[in-house]
């Protein structure tokens, strides 16, 4: 696939309590991805927004900024998911043929609601729902399943969030770039077991946009830009009883997807950067064995390994990830922005040297039910 | 009429706090309806199976998420089962969980169930529960015809 590129990324900081509304932090990064892209809103010939009522507070949120996102009479479409969804629809408007330039904006007020009330309304009210599940617990559930089953320690999965808080450090748009050590994170208040107050992302506000074009248009106005090499998406079952939560098989089908449609056969080796969806510290240990990057139970043994830090073969989230900002519907589309940053070679401090193709990954729903992946080239 | 300073803070912004009611009410569906029934009158814990895979899920569906084929056939489950995973709430959120924290939660895997079932874990001190070990449903005396009429799975002592 190589007939959709990215030309313009734009972020908000991400920080708790952002003073702006919903409709200015969409508005925002609207702005910096057109001038990112030298462009105007007359050039956007659609847009797609990344709008949750529940996380919003308000029935057809979308429509609400469309004011915000230059939307008005254009033909724009909102999807509910994480913001590599809308990315993915974006793309997919493209390939239609019908459109030459897409807006895609997520935005996040997550300080705005209490985030367990809201991620308790993922699970069915007539069944798990009374329990008081939400994502820190019912993670919790998953993180306990996947270190009984493979023998992950609470170490390993504290160095994840060691190392992207540190990473966090280079990237301006972090809400929480920190210098911990494992210790910090094992004693760190015990929310869950065996989930810490480290282990988790912070409650972060923030906007993301990224504009895409087809090629002609592409070609035509940009020297070297981000291509699309390839996007597969997948889900599993809802009723986390129904899943073994310790595996990854939702992962494993989108990602033999995006690697079937980019051409990647060793994605190790062909992958120079990699911005996962590490909601938890234990997830990203896991969404490496389902990308292919280790074995089935070795994403513990990775990160002993270094292999995915800075210095490392294969870095992993060098903006610090997820777990360094959670601007729910935003962070997955975040994780593209970052990956063109990588790209285009733009990334400042937090850059990998001479990356040419990156790695995408968004989730949605409990406990990683589904996951889009996308594979970036230059 | 001016805003004071106060209200303004230090963002020089306001927030405006409010808070949605949403009353709602939702079906349980034919096999939800004949489970709880099943627990409300008897505490007897059914679940479906599929005629293609054998899968047994608890609580019980009409259609096989893996084969996507109808069930028809009930099949009792054990009261008892296997803890696959467990945690322990720590923290508060009020309006949504049933007890005061901390309280644990675990899945169990009912003797004869393909499926876990995701539930309280009771009569255990929390640094006792272990993954693998038998646990019991205890049912409310009580029962309304919900989720919490088992009240919580209980160590089995064999």
């Amino acid at each position: 696939m190589d007939e959709v590129a990215i030309i313009g990324v734009a972020q908000t900081r991400y920080q708790r309590d952002n003073p702006a509304s919903h409709a200015e932090m969409a508005y925002e990064v609207t702005r910096k991805a057109l001038e990112d892209a030298g462009l105007t809103i007359d050039d956007i010939d659609n847009t797609v927004t990344v709008c949750n009522d529940f996380w919003d507070g308000r029935t057809i949120s979308c429509m609400t900024i469309t004011e915000a996102t230059g939307s008005h009479k254009v033909p724009t479409t909102n999807v509910e998911g994480d913001g590599t969804y809308g990315a993915l629809m974006g793309a997919m408007r493209l390939l239609s043929g019908l459109h030459e330039v897409t807006l895609v904006v997520a935005q996040s007020k997550v300080s705005e609601g209490i985030p367990a009330v809201i991620t308790n309304a993922m699970f069915d009210p007539v069944y798990e729902r009374s329990l008081g599940l939400d994502a820190i617990n019912s993670s919790a559930l998953q993180m306990r399943r996947y270190m009984s089953k493979y023998g992950i320690t609470e170490e390993q999965c504290a160095k994840v969030s060691v190392k992207n808080h540190k990473n966090a450090k280079s990237n301006p748009y972090a809400h929480m770039p920190l210098d911990i050590t494992v210790d910090d994170v094992l004693k760190s208040r015990v929310l869950a077991d065996p989930i810490k107050l480290l282990d988790t992302s912070p409650v972060s506000d923030g906007a993301c946009a990224i504009i895409m074009a087809v090629d002609e248009v592409a070609k035509k106005r940009y020297s070297k830009p981000v291509w699309i090499r390839g996007i597969g998406h997948c889900a599993d079952a809802y009723h986390l009883g129904d899943r073994d939560l310790a595996e990854v098989d939702a992962l494993v089908s989108a990602a033999r997807r995006a690697y079937s449609m980019a051409g990647i056969q060793d994605p190790v080796r062909e992958i120079d950067v990699a911005e996962v969806y590490d909601a938890f510290s234990y997830m990203e240990l896991m969404w490496m064995e389902g990308l292919g990057f280790c074995g089935r139970g070795e994403g513990g043994a990775m990160i002993d390994s270094g292999m995915t830090g800075m210095n490392g073969a294969l870095p992993v989230n060098p903006s610090g990830g997820v777990l360094s900002a959670h601007p729910v519907q935003a962070a997955g589309l975040a994780r593209i922005a970052e990956a063109v940053l990588q790209l285009r070679g733009k990334a400042d401090a937090r850059q990998v040297e001479g990356a040419t193709v990156a790695l995408a990954h968004g989730i949605e729903g409990a406990c990683g039910q589904g996951h889009c992946v996308f594979v970036l080239g230059r | 009429m001016a805003v004071s300073s106060e209200e303004l803070g230090n963002t020089g912004t306001l927030k405006y706090p409010s808070r949605i009611r949403l009353p709602y009410t939702w079906h349980a569906g034919k096999a939800g309806s004949r489970f709880y029934q099943e627990i409300k009158d008897h505490c007897k814990i059914w679940g479906t199976k599929c005629p293609r895979c054998g899968w047994v899920y608890v609580p019980p569906r009409e259609t096989c998420p893996r084969c996507f084929l109808d069930i028809d056939e009930w099949v009792e489950v054990g009261d008892a089962g296997t803890l696959l995973t467990y945690t322990i709430t720590r923290y508060s959120v009020p309006g949504i969980q049933p007890h005061e924290p901390p309280y644990a939660l675990g899945i169990i895997k009912l003797d004869g169930a393909g499926s876990g079932l995701v539930h309280l874990l009771g009569e255990i001190e929390p640094e006792d529960i272990r993954v693998g070990m038998r646990v019991q449903a205890v049912f409310r005396e009580v029962r309304e015809g919900n989720y919490l009429d088992i009240k919580y799975f209980k160590p089995l002592r064999s």
